[in-house]
């Protein structure tokens, strides 16, 4: 049993409209899983059938092996894309009362809150009201509730819109910290970098249907072209430049470097290593920049969404 | 369930300690003490104003009728040619000038009656004076005519008919006058309730919706639990409301006629007067024997009980309507058009018990309108102190609770989704739609 969370099958239509269509995913215990996808893919249609928001119309999700009934609302903790709080009622009254709906005892609460609080450096707010915190602020203690109950499945769905640089990484770090504790973190985004960053599974879904998933490395293994972008010292660019494009397929490369470099995309064919490539080159000129093109995930992102429509 | 009364909890502390609702119930028994006892004053002062008017009797019959009264003088003038008189009057800044020719055919007399004055003579003044010479000409006209008028106040009877039902129940006037007082305070204060506190969870739904906190509730519990934590919640704060508000306002009206020395019952002095005149006949300690014994004849257990089904039921099924309106709109301006396919029913429900039931408690209107779910509440409430057979009672309240259940089930529908919809005002067909998601 390796695997937290499973969607099966799962459809769901909004009258005419498809939202999600036979969608399956599998999240391994203890990864962070980018759920990624463009506006209006269906990601939080998705998530609110896992949290039990809505119900899908087929298939099932399973959560570590059994069909998701209410007393799993205690397993998952959900940060909303659209979230907030009762803007007059008191902090500390507030993080306290969801909590408890999430099952937790008043007492039991209030000892893990003052953790947190002081985790996170907000004490002094518990008899503030939202409505005098700033946005910043009153996402911290979103954030508090998501977790407070200490649940097997994180899910957060854009988790750092409206972060400041700061305090996404706080939180952040607070995300692999769970991790590492035994938590497994779903990850609904359409930014690139955050999923760059943490995330070792993804799955991609675009217009309703998943077109990509997999281990993140995996992917971008199969998406290399390999390709290597070198930077070389030559007395004779114009020169130097016929003679690799003879043997291997080349594109003039943009980077920064200190030297004034001839630089080039190579691309091997498959036949040849890198070691073959790096030899030839040290042959005949100096090289002092040497990198595999990895594509981001952006790139495959923007690729596979492109190549769906065609 | 757990949830349920985690729910109920929060939404009554925050309903209860929230600043205004606090001023809300404080004030409002004030104010309105504050406002009775100021139109007691203030109609007290009016009536209090001492007012001479003088009689011009040219005829000589009929001066004898004006006696002084506390607030009110009648001058007598003699030998005076009308112009004169009024010159007088008016200089004398007095209340007024009546005049009667003279003749001696009563009809011309009567016909000749005038009433001069600086401003419009104030509508009870007027007919005070109108019904003291009406008695007087009336008997003066009898004695021409050689009747003993005596006699005729003699013979005068008065007559209450006495209503028996063939199973022996008795009732009179004033019972249906007892009946009818209770009925309406039972509908009217269900109307009320409904509309204030209907509006107050409409509110509060949709302030979850505009805080965005609506997703984080929803992914712990269900949205019918929290629509149904909401609805109750927000009731027992208005429960809590009325009885302040009944403790506080009684507690005050003791207060105030106790330091004011206003005595309520006296407010509007001149029409009790007329009042009383048409009642000289009546023995008022019996009417009010008769109408405590009234309060005793009505059908009290069965009253009570049915107020607090009939109300309970009523409530939930607007209530339950209110709370999907405040889920499916965005903000409150957006409610207005789907707030008035509401009110209709509820409004006509209190117009028909108000006309017919008043007519005829048993009637086909009343009837039929005590039946329909929407309506029933308000004007079943209204009937219930008339008698309504039991079985009518139990059909129109099992009418009532599965219409109940299927509004919550259907506001529960749009609440579910309503709540996550944001941005749009959704049209019925939205809503229509959502039925079927």
């Amino acid at each position: 049993m390796n695997n937290l969370l499973v969607a099966n099958s799962v459809s769901k239509n909004f009258g005419d409209f498809k939202a999600l269509n036979n969608v399956s995913i599998e999240v391994p215990k203890g990864s962070i899983f980018g759920l990624l996808g463009p506006n209006g893919a269906g990601k939080t249609t998705l998530i609110r059938i896992i949290n039990q928001i809505t119900m899908p119309d087929t298939g099932n999700v399973l959560l570590d092996g059994e069909p998701l009934e209410a007393h799993h609302i205690q397993d998952i903790g959900y940060l909303p894309e659209e979230r907030g709080l009762y803007k007059s009622m008191k902090v500390g009254e507030q993080v306290l009362y969801l909590a408890q709906l999430k099952g937790l005892s008043k007492v039991e609460a209030k000892k893990r809150l003052k953790f947190w609080f002081e985790k996170l450096e907000i004490g002094d707010w518990w008899n503030k009201k939202i409505q005098e915190l700033s946005k910043g602020m009153a996402q911290k203690i979103q954030f508090v509730v998501t977790v407070l109950h200490q649940p097997k499945l994180l899910i957060f769905d854009e988790p750092f819109s409206g972060f400041d640089p700061i305090n996404a990484n706080l939180i952040k770090d607070q995300i692999l910290q769970l991790r590492e504790e035994g938590a497994t973190v779903i990850f609904a985004t359409h930014r690139m970098e955050s999923v760059e960053e943490l995330c070792d599974h993804i799955a991609l879904i675009h217009k309703s249907n998943k077109i990509l998933d997999g281990k993140l490395q995996d992917i971008k293994r199969q998406y290399k072209t390999n390709t290597f972008e070198v930077g070389l010292v030559a007395n004779n660019d114009t020169q130097l430049t016929q003679i690799i494009s003879e043997k291997f397929e080349t594109a003039p490369a943009n980077f920064k470097s200190l030297n004034n470099d001839l630089k080039l995309n190579i691309k091997l064919p498959p036949s040849e290593s890198s070691n073959d490539l790096l030899s030839f080159l040290t042959s005949k000129a100096q090289v002092n920049h040497f990198n595999e093109l990895v594509p981001s995930a952006s790139d495959i992102f923007i690729q596979t969404v492109k190549n769906s429509k065609s | 369930m757990n949830h349920l009364s985690l729910i109920i909890k929060r939404e009554y502390l925050t309903k209860v300690k929230n600043k205004s609702f606090i001023i809300m119930t404080i004030l409002s028994p004030i104010i309105m003490i504050a406002l009775i006892a100021v139109v007691a004053y203030l109609s007290q002062l009016n009536n209090n104003k001492e007012r001479t008017i003088s009689i011009l009797d040219e005829s000589g019959l009929v001066s004898s009728i004006f006696k002084n009264t506390e607030y009110t003088t009648y001058t007598i003038l003699k030998d005076l040619p009308l112009e004169e008189a009024k010159h007088l009057v008016e200089e004398k800044e007095e209340y007024g000038l009546l005049y009667i020719a003279s003749g001696t055919n009563i009809n011309d007399i009567a016909k000749s009656i005038k009433f001069y004055s600086q401003d419009t003579p104030s509508l009870t003044i007027i007919s005070s004076l109108e019904s003291k010479l009406e008695r007087k000409l009336t008997d003066l006209k009898l004695q021409q005519d050689g009747v003993d008028t005596d006699k005729i106040k003699a013979s005068r009877t008065s007559i209450d008919i006495a209503q028996e039902s063939y199973e022996g129940e008795k009732t009179s006037k004033i019972d249906n006058i007892v009946k009818l007082a209770f009925g309406g305070i039972a509908g009217y204060l269900l109307f009320m309730f409904i509309i204030i506190y209907g509006n107050m969870i409409m509110r509060s739904v949709i302030e979850e919706k505009t805080s965005r906190i609506i997703e984080i509730i929803i992914s712990s519990v269900k949205p019918i639990q929290l629509m149904m934590g909401k609805i109750i919640g927000t009731s027992l704060a208005g429960i809590t409301q009325f009885v302040v508000w009944i403790i506080l306002g009684s507690v005050l009206m003791v207060v105030v006629s106790a330091i004011f020395g206003i005595n309520m019952s006296e407010m509007q002095a001149p029409q009790q007067e007329m009042m009383q005149q048409a009642m000289v006949s009546q023995d008022m300690q019996m009417q009010a024997q008769q109408m405590i014994a009234a309060i005793y004849n009505l059908p009290l257990i069965n009253m009570i009980i049915a107020f607090v089904l009939f109300f309970v039921g009523g409530y939930l099924l607007y209530s339950s309507l209110y709370a999907a309106i405040g889920a499916a709109v965005d903000n409150e301006t957006d409610t207005q058009q789907f707030i008035m396919p509401i009110l209709m029913p509820l409004i006509l429900a209190v117009y028909v018990g108000i006309f017919t039931v008043i007519e005829d408690p048993h009637g086909t209107v009343s009837t039929i309108f005590s039946f329909i779910p929407l309506t029933s509440p308000v004007v079943m409430l209204m009937r219930i102190p008339f008698g309504v057979p039991l079985w009518q009672q139990l059909i129109s309240l099992a009418l009532l609770i599965g219409t109940f259940m299927f509004t919550v089930w259907f506001a529960a529908k749009i609440y579910r989704v309503g709540i996550l919809m944001y941005g749009k005002k959704p049209s019925y067909k939205d809503i229509y739609k959502w039925l079927k998601y």
